[in-house]
């Protein structure tokens, strides 16, 4: 059973991996989608798998029986979905806003924070006179 | 119980002014927060100082079970230092965070920040690392976009995707750590996997935690979201994300790399020495490319962080008490720059160097507070940095690595030229616009935290010596794991770990 997990994990990645670097916001988005799912397996895994009882503590013991299931890693899991779905809303959130103001989700077109050709540097900007004949040829 | 206070205050601070944050209520309610924050730093400091390292562990639930949280002096240093910051923002933000943003809960989301940042600072466990790191995440992510331009959208999404990734590998790690060493408190950790640090699964979660805590702390390569998004939110929010936030990942790199890991030992060293010079060279070389100061300023934080990771990785006593100074001296400096960054744009006008100057002669006293946490990056003495770098290069030296020392060196070279740049551009040369009169006068809320800071690297600067020597103790608590074992998990453990380790050295000498 752990191999079928792992490769499912492996899957995961890689299905990931491809949806992030085909340079779209919203696969980037479905990509870590895949990713998180991943994670989360991996955890699953990672508890040993086991066919066991309930993590339940039986009356009159004060611990769980030997062959019970791990409840950590379910726990850990829980905490990861829920965390991974809250920013998975905010980034879809992101994406949508994204979308409206800047009119693409081509991550390749995004850049608006770093615009691709930045101005000369102060040290070297002596302020070419632009003369009547070179705004003429310009034209 | 004061284990608890640093995650608390700004806990409840947050909740009372997200109540608030319509009224003018909530900034007076902040800055209380944020003093009473500091406070409560400075008293577990002076607890953990003279009464050594401590732990608490949550909900009643004995050591490697429950949840603990655990301070020694670097946690606790950290806290007050994040505590300073935190005040100095709030007080800045009166006048530089807009209105708009004030109302959509800048105030709230601030403290929600600092909740996430004291909590991965104080926790002993590493899946509540991973969940402090996740608070701290979605409070950067709310303070990045609430101003909602064109390019903070823009900056938002690269930060966002980049991060997600990296608190992925993260979880990830975590995962594979607890599948090895079914446990997840650190000190429980340490014990658990003392002689098994060459399993594969330890060194696969090793690596994966390498590569989330360097892309937290924007180590080479994975510092692309760093430059990307540093340079639109308003100053004060910059201010508060490049003091803290990359620090984190340095901290945790430096707890986790101790603790858990065998810092010294292993495939990491190499990789955190190399990627450590490469991320000084490659920030600064980045840094002496732009035109714009916020971005010149994020691309030194990259650099900066070089040093301190090349502290962890040499791993000397020296090295580490140099990468802790640098953490100190480089959280209020840096704040510093961002604060003095928002008033020569108020001055001036603009943040592009070809569109500004003049301003020497329009506000001496802007020029001085802008030259003192200028040089003391750049390492000049007898201001702070320059003893921070100056105990890292002595490192490299006393380990025999002549190219890190001088790689060390020639990246204080560039970062004075940069920071020369910024001086000629923005003060010595006038103001492109020959019309450009003094522009408005700085509101005190503004220079009374950039004066404050200045003030503080001064002093560091000038009697170096207690902070070296507090560095010098969180060095010495953080190089002893069994320490650590030793308060979280009780003396007779840390006992049996000590004369298992004295057995084994012993017979591998009499061999």
């Amino acid at each position: 059973m752990e191999l079928v997990i792992a490769a499912l994990v492996g899957f995961l990645v890689a299905g990931g991996a491809y949806l992030m670097m085909s340079g779209q916001l919203i696969r980037f988005l479905f990509g870590l989608v895949l990713l998180s799912n991943a994670a989360n397996l991996g955890i699953f895994a990672s508890g040993r798998l086991t066919y066991a009882t309930p993590p339940f503590v039986p009356e009159g013991s004060t611990a769980t029986a030997v062959t019970a299931a791990n409840a950590l890693p379910q726990a850990l899991i829980l905490t990861a979905i829920v965390i991974g779905f809250g920013l998975l809303a905010f980034a879809l959130a992101l994406a949508f806003r994204a979308w409206q103001s800047l009119g693409t989700v081509e991550m390749d077109a995004m850049r608006a924070c770093e615009p691709l050709e930045p101005p000369t540097p102060p040290v070297a900007s002596t302020p070419t006179p632009v003369t009547g004949s070179r705004r003429e040829a310009a034209e | 119980m004061i284990l608890v206070w640093p995650i608390v205050i700004p806990m409840i601070t947050a909740v009372i002014t997200l109540l608030l944050r319509k009224t003018a209520l909530a900034y007076h309610v902040s800055l209380l927060g944020s003093v009473a924050l500091l406070g409560s730093g400075l008293i577990l400091l002076r607890a953990v100082l003279t009464g050594g390292p401590m732990a608490a562990q949550m909900g009643g639930w004995e050591a490697p079970f429950g949840i603990t949280l655990f301070a020694d002096i670097l946690s606790a240093a950290m806290v007050v230092i994040a505590g300073i910051v935190a005040v100095a923002v709030i007080v800045y933000s009166r006048f530089d965070v807009t209105e708009d943003e004030k109302r959509v809960g800048f105030h709230a989301l601030s403290h929600a920040l600092l909740v996430g940042v004291c909590g991965a600072f104080l926790t002993g466990d590493i899946f509540n690392l991973y969940v402090w790191f996740e608070v701290m995440l979605i409070a950067s992510f709310g303070l990045l976009v609430i101003g909602g331009r064109r390019d903070q959208i823009d900056a938002a999404v690269k930060y966002v995707g980049l991060n997600l990734v990296a608190t992925l590998a993260f979880l990830t790690g975590v995962g594979i750590l607890y599948g090895a060493a079914g446990t997840l408190n650190m000190a429980d950790l340490h014990l658990v996997l003392a002689d098994r640090q060459s399993e594969t699964a330890v060194l696969a979660s090793a690596a994966l935690l390498l590569f989330a805590f360097g892309a937290k702390a924007a180590m080479f390569p994975v510092f692309a979201w760093l430059p990307a998004s540093y340079h639109t939110p308003a100053f004060a929010t910059s201010a508060l994300f490049a003091a803290l936030l990359t620090k984190v990942g340095v901290y945790a790199l430096l707890r986790v790399f101790t603790v858990v890991y065998d810092g010294g030992g292993g495939f990491i060293q190499p990789i955190l020495l190399i990627g450590a010079v490469l991320t000084m060279v490659i920030g600064v070389l980045g840094a002496a490319a732009q035109n714009d100061v916020r971005r010149i300023l994020s691309f030194h934080i990259i650099s900066q962080i070089g040093y301190m990771v090349l502290g962890l990785a040499l791993f000397t006593p020296l090295a580490i008490i140099g990468a802790i100074f640098y953490l100190f001296h480089h959280i209020i400096v840096k704040a510093n720059l961002f604060f003095v960054a928002g008033l020569i744009k108020l001055k001036a006008g603009s943040e592009e160097l070809d569109k500004i100057g003049g301003l020497l002669k329009a506000s001496p006293f802007l020029a001085i507070l802008f030259l003192i946490p200028a040089l003391s990056l750049a390492g000049i003495p007898p201001l702070s940095g320059f003893w921070a770098k100056f105990i890292i290069v002595q490192a490299s030296l006393e380990a025999r690595d002549w190219w890190v020392a001088l790689a060390a060196l020639a990246v204080g070279l560039i970062t004075l030229f940069s920071m020369t740049k910024i001086w000629l551009a923005a003060f010595w040369k006038d103001h492109p616009d020959a019309a450009f009169a003094k522009g408005p006068v700085m509101p005190r809320s503004m220079t009374a935290p950039i004066a404050v800071l200045a003030v503080m690297t001064v002093i560091i600067g000038l009697g170096a010596g207690p902070l070296y020597t507090v560095a010098e103790e969180a060095a010495i608590t953080l190089l002893d794991p069994l320490a650590y074992v030793e308060v979280v998990l009780g003396p007779e453990v840390a006992e049996t770990a000590r004369a298992e380790r004295a057995a084994t050295q012993l017979a591998e000498v009499s061999q």
